[in-house]
């Protein structure tokens, strides 16, 4: 089963120093590498700041671009993993070693599986 | 070997000491049996079978009977047995499984493990049964969706998922217990059904310390049961409560799991709270209560779940031992961090100690408070016939 891990974190969390954010980007490489060659990793990546976001909507026909994420929320998305794992428990292990989780959260959420498809393709039953 | 057959070891320690009792009064006249040990063993047997025949509690009774029945017999160990009990421990932790909300455990447990119809359970926790029906299915459909398995968690992981486990139930009892509107057989029979799931709980792992503490809390607080609640259905303080009404079976039986789990030597949140319950059990009067060891206790709890709340419990206790002024000026540090602001049990013990020492518009204040934020209506009751007080 295939699971989705979105990284939130705080929003006010203070600023780092050069050497706090180089030992972080090292254990995100650390963990990365270990998730890949347990063969349950199926993808992972981090996001760009919230600053860098640009929102979307379109109402009766009208699109409107704003800048910024979707909402003002206290938590922000920085990243993501998708994990294949056979149980919840053995994907929220790997969430649970995941650096952002010390301060931020995990949210863990099994991707649709709708019969017939998979991978966006429809698949023989 | 008595108390093991019992599974309670103060019912065993009082029936031997009633056999020695008996024999100190019998041997002198009658002569010293010619098997003594025998003797005592026999009578301290037989006076437990008393103690238990007088007892109204049916199924606990009747396993407990039975065991005691049938000590002289030694059944070989049943290894069908085994592998029925993990189907049911991995049901059970998948039922408590935390990423579940404790509502859906709740229901999901009495469904599934105790077999209540999902009518019952609507019933015991007054909503409809359509709702019900959907809190059910919504569970099995995340359970499905997320492959939560059903496997006894492995060493690393059991301590967590157990307490999600002992959390479960205890909710459960205490909906069974607090709540009083509704149907009061109903909420015996929650009461009831937690206890047996515990008891199953505890015959699954008997080697895991905060089980029987949960089980022991669940006895001793039960053990109120029928002290709690006067004529007009008006519940009643530990201070107000008659104490002969207090089932000294339970609190026996009670009192025989805090001790198996204290011989693990690993203590936990819910041995801690049992302990605490054990206190007020072994109180003659509320007078008498050794509240300084309730008070080392909710330090011991504090440091192992420091939350507002047992905060909030353990300067309670303070008040006992050290006065009001003092107790209230540690609840007025707890309740500026506003985290309990809208938490009734803040208010109703700010209010209780504001009128001890004298504060009657204060704690009037304190009471329309935490009025305003209770749902149970017998609760409601007690705090409205308190605001009365303070304000005549």
């Amino acid at each position: 089963m295939q699971y989705m891990c979105l990284i939130y974190q705080p929003v006010d969390a203070p600023e780092m120093a050069p050497a706090e954010y180089q030992k972080l980007f090292e254990e995100y490489g650390a963990y990365t590498q270990a998730a890949r060659e347990s063969g349950k990793l199926v993808a992972g990546e981090p996001l760009q700041p919230i600053s860098d976001a640009t929102t979307v909507r379109v109402r009766n026909g009208k699109r409107t671009v704003t800048d910024g994420p979707f909402a003002e929320t206290k938590e922000w998305l920085s990243g993501f993993y998708l994990f294949d794992c056979d149980t919840l428990d053995e994907v929220l292990d790997w969430a649970a070693k995941i650096p952002a989780a010390r301060d931020g959260s995990i949210e863990v959420r099994p991707l649709m599986v709708i019969p017939g498809m998979r991978d966006g393709h429809p698949v023989a039953q | 070997m008595l108390s093991r057959a019992l599974g309670d070891s103060h019912l065993a320690e009082d029936a031997v000491q009633e056999a020695y009792v008996i024999a100190l009064e019998r041997w002198p006249r009658d002569g010293v049996p010619s098997n003594a040990l025998a003797w005592i063993v026999t009578t301290a047997r037989n006076r437990a079978l008393d103690v238990l025949r007088r007892r109204s509690r049916g199924d606990e009774k009747m396993a407990l009977l039975a065991r005691l029945e049938s000590t002289q017999t030694q059944d070989e160990p049943d290894f069908d047995d085994v592998s029925v009990a993990d189907d049911q421990l991995g049901l059970i932790f998948a039922c408590t499984h935390p990423a579940l909300g404790l509502e859906a455990r709740i229901a999901l447990t009495l469904r599934a493990v105790a077999g209540l119809t999902t009518e019952e359970i609507a019933h015991a926790f007054l909503v409809p049964l359509p709702t019900m029906s959907q809190r059910l299915v919504r569970a099995k459909q995340k359970i499905r969706a997320n492959g939560i398995s059903f496997a006894v968690p492995d060493a690393a992981h059991l301590r967590e998922r157990l307490e999600a486990v002992c959390t479960t139930l205890y909710v459960m009892f205490n909906e069974g217990y607090a709540a009083t509107t509704g149907d009061t057989r109903v909420r015996h029979d929650l009461c009831n059904e937690s206890v047996r799931l515990a008891r199953l709980l505890a015959e699954l792992l008997p080697d895991q310390p905060e089980v029987h503490g949960l089980l022991a809390l669940m006895l001793l607080t039960d053990a109120r049961r029928n002290a709690r609640v006067d004529e007009n259905g008006d519940t009643l303080t530990l201070e107000e409560q008659d104490r002969k009404k207090w089932d000294r079976w339970l609190i026996a039986a009670g009192l025989a799991h805090l001790g198996r789990a204290a011989e693990f030597n690993d203590d936990g949140p819910y041995q801690i709270q049992a302990a605490i319950a054990a206190v007020h059990s072994r109180a003659e009067s509320f007078a008498k209560t050794n509240w300084r060891a309730i008070l080392t206790l909710y330090d011991r709890l504090l440091e192992l779940e420091p939350s507002p709340v047992v905060a909030l419990n353990r300067a309670a206790a303070r008040a006992m031992l050290h006065g009001f002024d003092i107790a209230l000026a540690e609840v007025d540090a707890i309740a500026s961090a506003q985290e309990l602001d809208r938490y009734a049990v803040l208010h109703s013990t700010r209010a209780e100690m504001l009128r001890r020492i004298g504060k009657m518009p204060e704690a009037a204040q304190e009471y329309r408070r935490a009025i305003g934020l209770t749902e149970n209506l017998a609760e409601r009751r007690f705090l409205e016939r308190r605001l009365e007080s303070v304000l005549h």
